[in-house]
Parts: structure tokens; sequence; C-alpha cells
């Protein structure tokens, strides 16, 4: 209603305010969460939640990894696109990157040949594989035009077999110094905001960010203003496969060890994170700011339950809640800017 | 071109598409001057979209001829109409509403500091430049160009995607019903803009269902009937009734195309 007197009013007058950030919304909300946790934390176990710098370093170390999907899949949901492959991905990018890592003196490493490699050559192999799942994903959904959510799935599916297939189900270990290096005390955190950093500065400063919310908000509107609409997406998703990759080698170094069952789950953790953090599953908005804020909260949850010692099965219906609550919230948000 | 008709611009001939067995758009013969500013009526269904569509990429016609600026040319989509200085504002509008005006306007050619391919850095400050000029020139005025375009009014809207089309257009602006969605006073705002394109002189192609917009606004009036022109006469040589005879069928084709 009010609608109608601004556009005449608003020539003369000052800028009109604009939408305060989302971020900040997100912000608000883990301060609060995390007040609750230390005010229970108070009442139930007589002591503080947060003033543990322990707690907290654990907390976040556990978070990071996950981060670095998240960061993968934030871009992929701006698009309008949705990724569940990446903890298949990192399971299988765990397997086959640790075995270009194995010592020499492991006597039943995989490739017997190939051990004490610099430990450039399992990052590259690591990274090789996320690339590669990112491709076949980009490639099937920007030419078969078959939704991002099947095709992922397909991925998650073959991912996970090729993880197992790989040693037939044996766990991978024994990696070189330089290999457990990657994962060793708080790296994986500092990995985390190194990459959280150059995503933030890339969707909000280069072509590469611009095209990326120009097809979440409009994919017509995208290709009649001559964005190559399919060539964006595979490369949306290559990149998505890339940093699962690059998950996949931070946690086979920081476990010391890759399992074919790593990351299961992850690919909804990282979707989680980044739908709490404000990313719209309809894609046009969100921000690694926010999916990082989001990966707090995610990690303040789950620091806080244990905390609290909730048993863990009820840990993971709380999670189940706190997942379909983030999306009912976004889908309020998307009728109310509707209605405007 | 052999008759040295060097002030067209825009000349079909025989244009036609077929989708199966409809016959859309059937032996279309059209032309347009420069400067001039013409408008294309027609009941729903008369083909008026379809001729733009193969006019500017969207789609292939069937058979026939379109001659741009003097040359054969078969755009193979929208973008190579719009390199050869081709803007459309089309029905559905072509933005993208979490963005704001300046990305808007600059959507799929982004000013850039340094070539890096996809990862270039944007020019922003270019860009903003650039868009507050173009708004200027059409005589827009929106508040906050950063705002994005999810928080405007339809007519606000639609003056930033005919402002985009103005200033990027050098040889050819079309508006497919570009009120068609607007209140009266978003409406008198977007005629606004297109008479000060008419003194810009830049020539434009207005499909509009609106009688007393396009004899405000064009110099010339093209009549689809049922996928044919039927008629192309002057503002100033009929009147609306002449129009509605020829929009419905009450008078036959006048013998348009080839008058003038």
């Amino acid at each position: 209603m009010t609608e109608a007197a601004n556009p005449t009013k608003a020539s003369d007058a000052p800028p009109i305010r604009r939408n305060r950030p989302a971020e900040i919304n997100v912000l608000i909300g883990l301060i609060v969460i995390a007040l609750i946790f230390e005010v229970l934390g108070w009442l139930v176990q007589g002591q503080s939640f947060l003033a543990n710098v322990e707690r907290l370093r654990i907390m976040i170390l556990q978070v990071s990894v996950v981060g670095i999907i998240a960061i993968g899949v934030t871009q992929v949901i701006i698009t309008g696109g949705i990724d569940l492959s990446s903890g298949s991905v990192v399971g299988a990018t765990a397997m086959i990157a640790m075995s270009f890592a194995q010592v020499s003196t492991y006597p039943r490493a995989v490739f017997p040949a190939l051990t004490d490699l610099p430990v450039i050559v399992p990052i590259a192999v690591g990274l090789g594989c996320g690339l590669l799942a990112g491709l076949v994903n980009g490639l099937l959904i920007a030419h078969t035009k078959i939704p991002s959510f099947i095709a992922t799935l397909g991925m998650m599916v073959t991912a996970r077999g090729i993880a197992k297939w790989y040693t037939k189900g044996q766990p991978v270990s024994f990696p070189t110094d330089g290999y457990a290096a990657i994962g060793a005390g708080m790296t994986p955190v500092l990995i985390f905001i190194a990459v959280a950093i150059l995503f933030q500065l890339i969707l909000r400063y280069t072509i590469y960010g611009r095209h990326t919310y120009a097809i979440g908000s409009n994919e017509q509107a995208s290709r009649v203003s001559g964005i190559n609409v399919e060539r964006h997406l595979i490369l949306v998703y290559v990149v998505a496969g890339l940093l699962a990759g690059l998950a996949g080698v931070v946690l086979s170094a920081r476990g010391l060890t890759a399992q074919s069952g790593m990351g299961v789950m992850y690919e909804l953790d990282a979707i989680a994170m980044a739908v709490i953090g404000g990313t719209s599953l309809a894609g046009g908005r969100g921000s690694i700011a926010g999916t990082t804020l989001g990966m707090l909260i995610f990690g303040v949850i789950i620091s806080g339950f244990t905390f609290l010692r909730i048993d863990a099965y009820y840990q993971e219906m709380l999670k189940g809640l706190i997942i379909v609550g983030a999306v009912v919230l976004d889908v309020y948000r998307q009728r109310y800017r509707g209605r405007n | 071109m052999s008759d040295g008709q060097t002030d067209i611009v825009l000349k079909t001939v025989g244009l036609a598409k077929r989708y199966g067995g409809v016959h859309a758009l059937e032996d279309a013969d059209f032309e347009l001057r420069d400067g001039e500013h013409v408008a294309i009526v027609g009941d729903n269904g008369a083909g008026k979209s379809t001729f733009v569509r193969q006019i500017t990429g969207v789609e292939q016609p069937s058979a026939g001829e379109i001659y741009f600026d003097g040359n054969k040319v078969e755009f193979k989509s929208p973008i190579e109409a719009r390199d050869h200085g081709i803007e459309t504002v089309f029905q559905n509008l072509a933005l993208a509403d979490d963005l704001d005006v300046p990305s808007n306007l600059f959507l799929g050619r982004e000013e850039r500091y340094f070539n890096l391919g996809p990862f270039s850095i944007l020019n922003e400050r270019k860009m903003l430049a650039h868009a507050q000029d173009a708004l200027r020139t059409t005589g827009v005025k929106i508040p906050d160009l950063r705002n994005k375009i999810r928080n405007m009014s339809g007519g606000q809207r639609q003056c930033v995607a005919i402002s985009r089309a103005a200033s990027f257009a050098s040889k050819l602006i079309i508006m497919d019903e570009p009120t068609a969605a607007l209140g009266v006073q978003e409406t008198a705002q977007v005629e606004n803009i297109i008479r000060t394109l008419k003194s810009r002189g830049i020539p434009l192609i207005l499909i509009s269902h609106n009688l007393r917009q396009v004899f405000d606004l064009v110099d010339r009036i093209w009549v689809f009937r049922r996928g044919r022109i039927v008629g192309a006469v002057d503002r100033s040589k009929t009147d609306g009734n002449e129009i509605v005879s020829l929009i419905t069928g009450v008078k036959a084709a006048v013998d348009a195309p080839n008058f003038a």
C-alpha cells in the first residue's frame, strides 16, 4: 500500500534506505543462539559455554572442513541449483588422494611403487578428482537440462561407489609427514579462512560472481543479455567439485587415514550452513560471509548439544529440525519480498 | 539494396514463420527508415510478436529475407542482433531482480579493469557513472541506483529496461508492449522516454495495443492481421477508425508496403 505513494515522492526525497544486509540478521541469530547456550550452560552445567578456548577450537575445527564444501555449495545454490554430491566426492577424493600420499615404510600401500611422493602429487590428484566430478555434474546439468538435483544425486551415489570400489572397502592409511601437515593443528581452519575470503571477493567483485547471481535471479534474462549460461554453470559446478576435492584432502590428512564412508551427509550439512546463512534456495541471493556465519551457528549448536550432554540421537533429530526451520524461514522471506 | 534506398534501416522481404502447420507469419514485406518511429498493431495472434522474434534473432524465419543497415542478415541469437546495434525490450521484463540498476544495465557486457576471463574484476565505478548518464539521457529518475530491482515498482523496472536498450542501441530499438502492465502515470513516463529517443534520431519499432499511444508517438503504423501485413499508413493520413477497420478486417488490405 505504501508502495503506491513511494515512486512519486521518492524523486525529491533523500535516497530511500536499502534493505539491511541479510548477514546482519544471521549474525544476530548467531549471537542469540550462543547466549542461549551460555545461559543454559550456567543453569545446567554450572559453567560457561563460551569462555572455554579449547571448546571453541574444537568446534571451529569440526565445522571448517564442511565449511570448505559449503562455500562451493553456496555458489551453486545462488545459481538456483543444488549439489548433493559433495559429501561423496569428499569420500572418493580422500581415498584416491591418500593412495598417492603413503609412506614407503608401510608394506601394504595401494601403489607400492608410488610411495614417498612429494606432497604436491596427492594434492593435485585430489583436486583433479574433485574437478572431474564437478565437470561431469556441470556438463550433465548444462547440456542435458536435467535438474541439478538429479544429476548430483547420481554423482552422489556413483562417487560413493568409487570410494568403496577403490580399495574394496579397505581404509588407506600412513600418509607422509608432508601430507599429514595439511590437516595438522589449525591448518584446516586456515585453509577454510583463505578459501572463504577468496570466494567472498570473487562473488562480490568479479564477472564470475555477477553472472552467478544473475543466472539464479533470472536465467532467461541472463541468456538474452548475452551471458553464456551453459558455460558459466559448468564452471560453477567445477568450482564446487574442486572445493569438495580440497575438503577430501584436508579431511584425510587430518584423520591420517581415508575411509570410504568419509563425508557421509556432509552435503546436507553444507546445504544447511548455506541456507542458515541466508542463501536462498530459489537462487539469486546469498554470500560466503553469510555461509560462514551459518557454519558458526551450525558449530555452536552441535558443540552446545554435546556440552549440554544431549544424547547423539536427539542431536540428529534436532539438526533435522534446524535444517527444515531454515528453509521454512527462507520461504517466508521469499513470500514477504514477493508481496513487496 | 539495388535501388539506392540508403535511408532504409530495416527491410524484410517475404518473411514467413510456420510452426508445423500453423502459419504464424506469411509474406511479410516491412521497411523502416532511418530515424523513423513506427508502430505495429494488430489483434492477438496477428503475428506481431512472431515478426519481432524473427528480426531479433530469437527465432529463425521459415522463409524470406531480412536486410539490416543495407546488408542481408541472418541472426542466430538475440546476442547477434544486439551486436549489430539492435536492442529489444521484451514483453516479459528481462531484468535480474536480485541485482541493482548498473548491474542490470551492463548485464552480459560488464566493464572490467583488466581481462582475466570470468575472474575479471568489475569496474563498478565506471558502470555506476554510465548508468547515471544513461538514466539522465532517457529522463528516468530512480532515487537509489544501488537498490535491487526487486524493490522497485513496475514503472521503475520498465524504465530501467528501456534505459538499458536506449543506452546501448546504436541502430534500432524494438519495444514489445512496453506499457502493457503499467499504470497511467508510469505509462506517461515511458512515453516520454520514447519521445526523447525520437529527438535523438534512433529508429524505433513499437508494438502496442493502445491506439491513443500509437497515434501520439509514431510516424507510421503497420497493421498485422492473421499473420499478414494488411496496411502501412502514415499517422497524419489516417485515423483511429481506419486502423480499427484494418485490424478487424472490416476494411481489406491497403496496398501498403510499396507506397513509400
